[in-house]
């Protein structure tokens, strides 16, 4: 017995240059927000940009970006509308603002239709905004996405970091590509986190400093690109588009 | 349409398995498709014949229908799923992603969502009969 969506997925993700999973151990981090502010910067910059938003039971980058009811389109698999020049594909599409209640196995299977029925076509990036902790999606990625990279999202709290620590760990362990880890929400200048995942063997690409202006300008993407949280992002772009991800 | 999709995911994986099995040609490919999905069965046939590779040129595709059946987690009741108890939103996000289902239908019985799939969620590919080279 076969399941035949996987051998879709790699096909799917063709034109496709690089995939960026933005993860982390813990939640409430800011993921959503670099990963949905990341794919706006890139977009802004002249690359072609989808996000992903595979966080399937508490989907929020439709709130970060204000898409309003955006439908995808059936053309022999799923169009993801396009919202602010992203390609932009989440679970919220068919569950609108109701619940996702799904347990482990509901979320491989949901993860493996979207990635084997989604049409991206051609991407320079696709940006994924997973769901927080080293959990079946995660696991699921990493089977299934080839050449998947993960950039790690952090705050300065060592609660946040000690799972950071682990999920990086595992990563390295397990051979998968790991960019780096963005420092989010700093309040004081410290060298602790650089120290921390310099000596796990990561890159540290920077602190984005908390920015109490930025809940404000969630829905409204104008607004968002302005705050001093995407100045901050932006300059850390520059610096991981130098890796040369896309050739 | 979504059925495309799942039938090229078919033939993909037929395809595949036939080149790893050292099969010249197939025969027979037998489908399980679960109710869950709604598949429109005559869109996804007429799409496998059309997208059928050489190694599947003379492929029969036998197509076994699974009814979907659920199980609540919280009370243990088992039940048939009935798409005309879903409204029009649900129906067409089921259809897309069978896992949704958590967020339209719950148990009869105890009104849980937390229930699983025990049969007929999607498709499978039970068998592939074909022929070796001599």
């Amino acid at each position: 017995m076969t399941d035949p969506r996987t051998s879709m997925i790699s096909k799917r993700l063709r034109g496709v240059r690089s995939v960026i999973a933005v993860s982390s151990g813990k939640g409430g981090v800011g993921k959503s927000l670099i990963a949905s502010v990341l794919a706006l910067i890139l977009a802004r910059k002249g690359f072609k940009v989808g996000l992903f938003d595979l966080d399937l039971t508490g989907p929020s980058t439709h709130i970060i970006l204000g898409t309003g009811k955006l439908k995808p389109r059936e053309e022999n698999g799923i169009i993801p509308p396009v919202i602010e020049g992203l390609k932009y594909m989440s679970i919220v599409h068919y569950v609108h603002d109701h619940a996702s209640p799904l347990r482990g196995s509901d979320i491989s299977n949901a993860l493996t239709e979207l990635l084997a029925v989604t049409v991206w076509g051609e991407l320079d990036y696709l940006i994924m905004d997973t769901s927080p902790g080293i959990c079946d999606s995660t696991l699921d990625l990493l089977t299934l996405v080839k050449d998947i990279k993960f950039l790690i999202v952090t705050t300065p709290s060592n609660l946040a970091f000690e799972t950071v620590r682990k999920l990086i760990s595992l990563l390295l362990e397990l051979n998968a590509s790991v960019i780096g880890v963005i420092e989010n929400m700093r309040m004081r200048h410290s060298d602790h986190t650089r120290q921390q995942t310099e000596r796990l063997g990561a890159r540290y690409w920077g602190a984005i400093a908390f920015d109490p202006r930025l809940e404000e300008s969630i829905g409204n993407t104008d607004k968002l690109l302005m705050t001093e949280f995407t100045k901050s992002l932006e300059e850390i772009a520059e610096r991981i588009l130098r890796l040369r991800l896309v050739e | 349409m979504h059925e495309w999709a799942l039938a090229e995911a078919v033939i993909s994986s037929a395809t595949e398995i036939a080149e790893k099995e050292g099969l010249e040609e197939v025969g027979e490919v037998v489908l399980e498709i679960g109710e869950l999905q709604q598949i429109e069965h005559d869109i996804f046939e007429s799409a496998l014949l059309q997208l059928r590779t050489p190694k599947l040129r003379k492929a029969k595709f036998t197509i076994r229908k699974a009814k979907a059946k659920l199980k609540c987690r919280s009370c243990e009741n088992q039940w048939a799923f009935n798409s005309t108890k879903l409204d029009e939103e649900g129906k067409e996000a089921v259809h897309f992603l069978p896992e949704v289902a958590h967020t339209y239908i719950r148990c009869p019985k105890c009104g849980s969502p937390d229930f699983g799939v025990t049969e007929g969620r999607g498709i499978l590919i039970r068998t592939i009969r074909g022929a070796r080279p001599t």
